[in-house]
């Protein structure tokens, strides 16, 4: 056996010891023990990854695993990558595991819980180790089952938690459906192993690879948590134990990602130009909806999971726009824009995993995740805030951060444009539009999430009691912030990998050299150094820094401005909401947030007010407008389907010689 | 080699220049308004007494506060080294405009959270307040960027000015035009000018720029208020360069490098007066009607793109 597959094994072996270690140890050690197997696993999932990704692919069958289908394991550079990422991820949850459950044994550390997690790490890993479509079928629903379980881990304490459970169900089930019979259609017209597909899609009718592609398509996309798809993303994120939501939101997302590209642009073979028109289309509108829902969120995993929705957006375009190309006959720009897409999706796990483990860490220190209340934490926590402002620096696409580099590489997939084509020449602006604008207001969302949630002092009691978390769980962020450091400066090292990649898509190679240093676009003179550009950030601001101490005079501290009115209270300073304030007005219409304004006056005199309460919500206004008038449509019709089943024995009669009749007649007419 | 010297020699400039950018701006201002004004090298004077008094730090304030100063001071100087403004002859092979708008961005960055880092009102004020303005001016930015780099097919600033230099009737396009006017109204915002913020107040309602920085004193304070003038040089430099880059050296010699200092110069210094001139006969616009003239920079920036594609 290869590399990779030994690797695989292992990994699928240990996450199945860990689920079963976690119901065998007792409270004390269990924590310990799953954390350390599901890092092991992680790391294995890594190997397997990075073995796939330097040209070991695997293939296995084994037929009598299940029963029917057998099972097909499948593993090539694309799988590989994927692998990489959900490994790397589980890795630093593992870890983080230990700190996070501790030895209480209840919540995150519940036998439950616990077990389910390895199961879902390895439901993770089997998804893109799939070759067959019922074993991608089989994984991909027990990591929806799996982490449906973990999301509801708190569910005796909190109704929201059992609200997101249910939404959560609710969408991945009708998303897995859409899957489903997408993918058995495919597989009863191209065969069930991915390779017969392969052979036979192009030969398939347009119609049956078009009802293919939509069905897929509104089912991945579901997963990925893509506007107008998106309402389970942010409840499950948010309400989901921390490590929980790093693994959903840095890998299983992604996942989406990974059944797109491999349906569409692998096993389908590519189709025709509105396909990647409707999934730019769907990815600028989720990065767009998704940010501006991050801007004014006051919930701290809230904001993540909407800036979640944002990057699938930002990767969809990728995606979307690679296409594009491919049928406009740019094979080298089509070839840029997935590497940029590709990329992006490593880069977002990395910095998306290390944003929800440090906000796991407030959370666990302060008890809220309500951005309102927090702050002061960066000298209670000065670990995690330094280590939350690394990985929003990556968020934000500020150089030299790690989402920067993706974020350059996929502008100059729509820089570098031929002039060919009236729909390239209007859609490759609206995309820099949006992709700037997501930009923006990104950078504005992340300085909300740091500035008034870990500076300054605490706005309330509970942040004000925080203390740093333990050891484990730093140790794991420290590793992420690591991973994205090594991204964000030599992010060269990934190229051959993507190239390999983008190769196995049925495009050619990215053209892009430049060594290790630089990124250079071939042909062009544009070209980047992440690494210079990094150490000469931290080199000259620690030359300024250390000259002007060397030269100037000591620091004091000393009171700040009062207006001469008394010392400032936390009162005074600027809450998440306050500061989102300025951008929610400038998107009132697109937003519509609902105010209440209740005025009290004095009973003598109606000039004169006692009290005025204001009250602000911002729905979500796709849920509104969509799923709450489907909701209601559902219910109705249950409702109405009672008037079906009255209890007469006579309609029940007819109702079964109807069905037989109609069985025989369809046997009659075929 | 030669390349390190223009670089060296842009950082002298422009780090000499830029308060004497603002020296002029106040000048022409005060001389229009009919005061005396100071004079034209006393921002000077002012970095020189900053720098030698002691910085304070608010008791909530931690190294987010402290950083910002220094990270803003090396936003700009590394703007300033690799950006093409007396020479396009330059290490690295000159500076990628997207890169520039990112580290521009960065800057901005750490003056907010330093301000949300003091816990008082003023510095979340003026946090949020640029931030909402700083994620509006971006599109604007990375739009023209597009419309300017489609002309020649790179997103390199030594490219696009030596485009321009070489070839000047490229340069008068419709899209250039449209891409200018644009650039001009993110560069005013980005500088904290009016109309979009006064940078001559401290009233508590209209201020942005200044309530960020206002718990900052002594060399801190000089490190921040000279920053802001890099930055002030380096966007007038590149509004000045990108449209007209007459006199912009393209070889390494220091006669070229001579002239091409001279030239910046005499453009930054020109173009700092029309704006103080303008700024005399325009008001502040109010907080929430600012958003309405960004989005018409916006517009035309987007009209730029569009134009570059379909009159190319």
């Amino acid at each position: 056996m290869n590399p990779t597959g030994t690797a695989l094994i292992t990994a699928l072996l240990l996450a199945a010891t860990a689920a079963l270690a976690a119901l065998v140890f007792p409270a004390a050690w269990r924590a310990r023990v799953v954390g350390t197997l599901v890092a092991g696993t992680g790391s294995s999932g890594v190997w397997a990854g990075a073995a796939a990704l330097s040209g070991h692919g695997w293939d296995a069958d084994l037929p009598r695993l299940l029963p029917l289908a057998g099972m097909r394991l499948a593993v090539d550079s694309l799988s590989g990558w994927f692998l990489l990422l959900i490994g790397a991820v589980a890795v630093a949850v593992g870890v983080y595991t230990i700190g996070y459950a501790g030895p209480g044994g209840r919540g995150a550390g519940s036998r439950p819980s616990l077990s389910l997690l390895p199961v879902f790490v390895g439901a993770l890993l089997l998804v893109p180790a799939a070759g067959s479509v019922p074993t991608f079928l089989l994984g991909w629903e027990l990591m929806a089952v799996t982490s449906l379980g973990l999301v509801a881990t708190e569910h005796r304490h909190h109704a929201q938690v059992r609200s997101a459970t249910v939404w959560y169900a609710a969408m991945t089930q009708a998303g897995f459906v859409t899957v489903l019979i997408g993918l058995t259609w495919l597989a009863a017209a191209a065969g069930t192993d991915f390779t017969a597909v392969r052979a036979t899609a192009g030969v398939l009718s347009p119609a049956v690879k078009n009802a293919v592609f939509v069905l897929c398509l509104v089912g991945f996309a579901a997963k990925a948590g893509a506007v107008p798809l998106h309402p389970w993303l942010p409840r499950a994120h948010a309400e989901a134990p921390s490590h929980v939501s790093a693994l959903m939101s840095a890998a299983m997302v992604k996942l989406g990602v990974y059944g797109l590209v491999r349906v569409g642009f692998d096993l389908l073979g590519g189709g025709p130009r509105w396909w990647w028109l409707t999934i730019a289309a769907i990815g600028a509108l989720s990065a767009l909806y998704g940010i501006m829902q991050a801007a004014v969120a006051t919930d701290l995993k809230r904001l993540l999971a909407f800036s979640t929705s944002e990057n699938i957006g930002l990767i969809l375009l990728g995606v979307g726009f690679a296409g594009l190309y491919n049928v406009e006959g740019a094979r080298g720009l089509a070839a840029l824009a997935m590497a940029a897409a590709l990329l992006h999706t490593l880069n977002h796990a990395g910095f998306k995993a290390l944003l929800f483990l440090g906000a796991g860490s407030a959370v666990k220190a302060t008890g809220t995740r309500d951005l309102d209340q927090l702050g002061g934490l960066s000298r209670r926590m000065p670990a995690t805030t330094m280590l939350v402002a690394a990985g929003a620096l990556g968020a934000a696409a500020l150089p030299p951060g790690n989402g920067f580099v993706s974020e350059w590489l996929l502008l100059q997939s729509l820089l570098h444009q031929p002039g060919a084509g009236a729909v390239l020449a209007i859609a490759a602006p609206t995309a820099v539009a949006v992709i700037a604008l997501t930009a923006g207001i990104g950078v504005a969302t992340y300085v909300k999430a740091v500035g008034t949630g870990f500076l300054a002092r605490p706005r309330r009691a509970a942040a004000a009691g925080a203390t740093e978390s333990p050891p484990s769980m730093i140790v794991a962020m420290i590793a992420v912030a690591l991973a994205c450091a090594v991204l964000a400066v030599l992010p060269t090292i990934t190229l051959p990998a993507i190239g390999r990649i983008v190769a196995s898509l049925h495009l050619v190679s990215p053209p892009l050299d430049g060594g290790l240093t630089a990124i250079q676009l071939s042909g062009y003179t544009t070209r980047f150094w992440p690494l210079w550009l990094a150490a000469a950030i931290v080199v000259v601001t620690g030359l300024v820094a250390v000259l002007a101490r060397r030269f100037g005079r000591a620091r004091r501290r000393a009171v700040a401005w009062d207006c001469g009115d008394g010392p400032l209270t936390s009162r005074m300073e600027y809450t998440a909401t306050s500061f989102a304030e300025p951008l929610q007005r400038v998107f009132d219409d697109a937003l519509a947030p609902e105010r209440d304004v209740d005025v009290t006056h004095h009973e003598e005199s109606a000039y004169h007010v006692q009290a005025i309460a204001y009250r602000q919500r911002i729905p979500d206004r796709i849920e509104n407008r969509f799923y709450q008038p489907l909701l209601r449509a559902v219910e109705r019709l249950g409702l109405a389907g009672r008037g079906l089943a009255p209890g007469v024995m006579h309609r029940y009669l007819a109702y079964m010689l109807t069905a037989l009749i109609a069985v025989l007649l369809a046997g009659v007419i075929r | 080699m030669t390349s390190w010297a223009g670089a060296a020699a842009q950082l002298v400039l422009v780090g000499v220049l830029a308060p004497i950018v603002v020296g002029v701006t106040r000048a022409v201002r005060s001389r229009l308004e009919g005061r005396a004004g100071g004079r034209v090298l006393q921002p000077w004077r002012d970095l020189r007494k900053l720098l030698r008094k002691p910085p304070t730090s608010p008791p909530d304030a931690g190294i987010f506060f402290i950083a910002a100063p220094p990270v803003l001071m090396a936003t700009s100087v590394i703007i300033a080294v690799t950006s093409p403004f007396i020479t396009t002859v330059l290490p690295a092979g000159s500076a990628d405009l997207i890169v520039v708008v990112g580290l521009l961005l960065l800057g901005t960055v750490a003056l907010a959270l330093a301000g949300l880092d003091t816990g008082t009102a003023f510095g979340g004020m003026g946090s949020s307040r640029e931030m909402t303005i700083a994620a509006l001016v971006e599109p604007t930015l990375l739009l023209s960027v597009f419309a300017l780099s489609a002309r020649v097919g790179s997103s390199n600033l030594g490219t696009i000015i030596s485009a321009a230099a070489s070839h000047p009737s490229t340069v008068f396009t419709p899209a250039s035009v449209l891409a200018f006017a644009a650039l001009a109204i993110a560069t005013l915002a980005e500088t904290a000018r009016i109309p979009v913020d006064n940078p001559s107040t401290h009233l508590e309602l209209t201020m942005v720029h200044e309530a960020m920085t206002l718990e900052y004193s002594g060399r801190d304070l000089a490190l921040v208020e000279w920053a802001s003038a890099l930055r002030l040089t380096i966007l007038l430099g590149l509004l000045a360069n990108l449209f007209a880059p007459w006199g912009i050296a393209v070889s390494g010699s220091a006669a070229g490098l001579a002239i091409g200092a001279a030239a910046f110069a005499a453009k930054v210094l020109g173009l700092a007066t029309v704006l103080a001139a303008g700024e005399v006969f325009a008001a502040k616009l109010r907080l929430f009607r600012v958003p309405e003239l960004l989005a018409g920079s916006f517009a035309l920036s987007l009209l730029a793109v569009l134009a570059s594609y379909v009159l190319a």
